[in-house]
């Protein structure tokens, strides 16, 4: 028994414009790239404006979404995306598949690819699946969340989110706020927002954040907080994260009134935000718990812009792995 | 018939000297010994019926000893069978395996050991010792008949994969092996403190999302296991240790006269977990110049090879374990060769079975650490030959008259590849897969009989 030689694959296609192939993680996008997608996803965002929003960027391609997990934003919003761009769509989630027979992760994926996929959209909850996809797939792997590893178009969206609010993104200070060590959107959001010049600054219990100087050996500029209200008045965006009930159980957290005492997204908090700050969630959310329903409803809160924001920011994404993008 | 191995430094791990000269064996055991270069015309070469083998700038050491290595049989022989492992620790320059119980049924029955040692018997290619499985289906309950095992043969014992969990068995244990004069092998983790680990906790296992393994799993396990060795008057061997913290707890130990031993795996101190990050590591050295140095950016991340139990620790780590192995802390070098299937291996990081298979690598691995000026070549083969021979309450392996003959040709310059296609061992679970490496086993003799000879 031999095993094949592991055909090396690299993120990008390793030509002198370096187009790239897969999208897995925000690690491997400099700031010039995550500027050339936001860029791509404003007129992205026009093209959804239209009174018939399609153009033809994907038509004949087909992408699947392989979800491993439950999701309804993230879900959607990449069908909706490749929708409007003319592709063939299909969805296949672990409930009701194979996968409930026990196929594994590479004959799902070979399957996929038998059928003629060209780009795979997949979300797996554990930490690195996308890569084991892209090693055993000859099209192209968006990861959409694996495990508490990566996000990258969750972060992407965020940023242009941001950016469509306050403008230059260089500078501005962000602050993160809840279940950090499990958490794939605050890992994705690290990498894009430290890239494109802003600063973080991580709040949360400490369980919910682990060791600090794991944390600093990857991001060494990386702040961390106790204390939410001492940072908030230099917060220009406050980004709030799930908080799984779980968490509890597993004895990371004495009890949820404590955490939303100190922890909470309140109004009164709010009021402390500078004026043009604004708040942000990638959803679900627990209201009353990370974040309380006046303070996602206030107008501070871009939470359904961030929603919407997400269908354009993943046309760009599929738009750059069409092999149409330049640069 | 007599084989005659000519002109190679021979070494000598009991009085720790080198020395060309070339060594004759007949039946089975070492008949004469040549120093210096031997003639081109001496008699002895052209004696009816002998095979010369030159081994000028060769070196002839004793069978390497490897006290720690899985051979999967019986029940999992899609892994590794007796047979394959063995084949593959010739390959690697080892003569004589001790193989831990995790197999299917553990071996915790006399028919067991008699099944591990027939087939080792029928393979030839090493002597295999089986080290029993410390409580029945190493489920951590009941003490398994540790008495028979060990009449039967068995030569220690072991819950290894993982500790024996409640303290007051693991008590017992340490009572019976006192009384049976073998060592246990502890596996030390805590596992709840490792629970559904994916590699070693640190700044790689935060940057790629995978749960941890502290650090402090493996030493609160060790602290307890010398704490109930030292409460037993026992004796206590250290499986695998890839910590800093082991290290320091092992060596305060034996410093106050505890009978623990440790040991050493090549892969926790020539490789850490960077590896994990494979080329997403901006920091690695991306050469691999052979004997030198190892490329980790020729893997992809999350490559499942790289999962082993204890996971790949940081450098600092890996620098304490090999100071520990230099400093007598830790005994003697065991490669933990754990083979498993692609089945095993293919699937999602945290998902994979743990496992590095190591034999046919630990030479060249542990010669790089040589080339590196980092440990002396005499002490490396100690560590390999003389130390895990005393551990097994084994006489000095050298080359005497007398002796028998296990032997190991090294070409301590030959530059080969890691390939899936050439490794004898069923499990090509290495993240070595692809490297240049320096240094080989180019023959390796088990009783006389040649068990490996390189093309």
């Amino acid at each position: 028994m031999t095993m094949p030689a592991v055909s090396p694959f690299v993120p990008w296609v390793p030509t002198p414009n370096r187009k790239r192939r897969h999208v897995l993680d925000l690690d491997d996008f400099s700031e010039a790239e995550i500027i050339d997608v936001l860029d791509a996803a404003t007129s992205m965002k026009e093209i959804l404006g239209r009174s018939v929003p399609q153009v033809p960027i994907l038509r004949g391609r087909t992408v699947v979404n392989v979800f491993y997990e439950e999701s309804t934003r993230t879900r959607m919003s990449f069908e909706l995306a490749a929708r409007t761009l003319s592709a063939s769509t299909m969805s296949m989630t672990a409930k009701g598949s194979s996968v409930e027979k026990g196929e594994s992760l590479i004959d799902t994926i070979r399957t996929i690819q038998a059928l003629g996929a060209d780009i795979i959209v997949i979300r797996h909850g554990e930490s690195g699946a996308p890569y084991l996809a892209a090693q055993h797939f000859k099209g192209s792997i968006i990861n959409a969340g694996d495990g508490r590893h990566a996000h990258p178009s969750q972060a992407l969206l965020d940023l242009f989110t941001i950016r469509e609010r306050l403008g230059e993104l260089k500078g501005l200070n962000a602050t993160i706020v809840g279940d950090i060590l499990h958490s794939r959107v605050a890992r994705s959001n690290i990498w894009g927002m430290l890239r494109c010049g802003m600063n973080v600054t991580l709040c949360a219990p400490s369980t919910l954040i682990g060791d600090v100087r794991m944390w600093q050996e990857t991001f060494p500029t990386l702040k961390i907080s106790y204390d939410l209200d001492a940072i908030i008045p230099d917060t220009d965006v406050l980004m709030g994260l799930r908080l799984q009930k779980e968490r509890m159980q597993a004895g990371l957290l004495p009890a949820l009134r404590e955490y939303s005492t100190y922890f909470g997204i309140s109004q009164a908090r709010i009021d402390k935000l500078p004026d043009h700050a604004i708040v942000m969630h990638p959803g679900p959310m627990n209201e009353g718990v990370e974040i309380m329903p006046e303070a996602a409803d206030s107008p501070r809160s871009v939470i359904e812009t961030q929603v919407t924001n997400g269908v354009a920011v993943r046309m760009a994404l599929l738009y750059r792995l069409s092999g149409e993008a330049t640069a | 018939m007599p084989t005659l191995i000519t002109n190679g430094t021979i070494i000598d791990p009991d009085t720790q000297q080198m020395s060309i000269g070339s060594i004759l064996v007949d039946n089975g055991v070492v008949t004469a010994r040549y120093e210096g270069m031997l003639p081109a015309d001496a008699t002895v070469r052209t004696a009816p019926g002998t095979t010369v083998i030159d081994a000028t700038h060769k070196l002839i050491s004793p069978g390497f000893i490897d006290p720690h290595v899985h051979l999967r049989e019986p029940g999992e022989e899609h892994k590794e069978t007796i047979a394959t492992g063995t084949r593959a620790a010739a390959a690697g320059g080892y003569t004589v395996v001790a193989c831990m119980p995790n197999t299917r049924p553990a071996i915790d029955s006399v028919a067991v050991v008699q099944h591990i040692r027939t087939a080792a018997r029928r393979a030839g290619f090493a002597e295999v010792l089986p080290i029993a499985a410390a409580t029945i289906g190493r489920a951590g309950k009941e003490l398994s008949p540790m008495r028979e095992l060990v009449d039967a043969g068995a030569i220690g014992f072991s819950d290894d994969g993982v500790p024996v969990g409640d303290p007051a068995v693991m008590r017992n244990v340490f009572e019976y092996v006192k009384m049976l004069d073998v060592p246990y092998f502890g596996h030390c983790e805590d596992m709840t403190l490792s629970k559904g680990w994916g590699m070693h906790e640190g700044a790689v296992s935060n940057r790629l999302g995978l749960p941890g393994y502290p650090s402090a799993a493996e030493e609160v396990g060790i602290a307890r296991d010398i704490a109930l060795a030292e409460l037993t008057n026992s004796r206590l061997h250290v499986c695998h240790v890839s910590t800093a913290g082991g290290v320091a707890l092992i060596r305060a130990a034996k410093a106050r006269g505890v009978n623990v031993t440790g040991e050493a795996s090549p892969h926790h101190m020539t490789l850490s977990d960077r590896w994990v990050l494979g080329w997403l590591d901006e920091q690695a050295d991306a050469r691999n110049e052979p004997g030198m140095s190892l490329n980790s950016t020729t893997r992809p991340p999350y490559d499942t090879n790289t999962r082993v139990s204890p996971p790949l620790r940081s450098e600092a780590d890996c620098v304490a374990v090999l100071q520990g192995l230099l400093d007598g802390t830790l005994d003697f070098v065991a490669t933990d060769h754990a083979p498993h299937s692609r089945v095993d291996k293919e699937v999602e990081y945290r998902l994979a079975m743990a496992g590095i298979t190591g034999i046919e690598t630990a030479l060249a691995s542990m010669l790089m650490l040589v080339n590196q000026g980092r440990i002396s070549l005499m002490d490396l083969i100690v560590r390999m030959t003389d130390a895990p021979a005393a551990f097994l309450g084994r006489g000095t392996t050298a080359l005497r008259i007398g002796a028998r003959a296990d032997i190991t040709v090294i070409d301590p310059q030959l530059v080969w590849t890691v390939e899936a296609s050439k490794l004898f061992s069923l499990g090509k679970n290495t993240p070595l897969l692809g490297q240049k490496m320096r240094g080989k086993a180019v023959l390796t003799m088990y009783k006389g009989t040649i068990t490996h000879q390189e093309a």
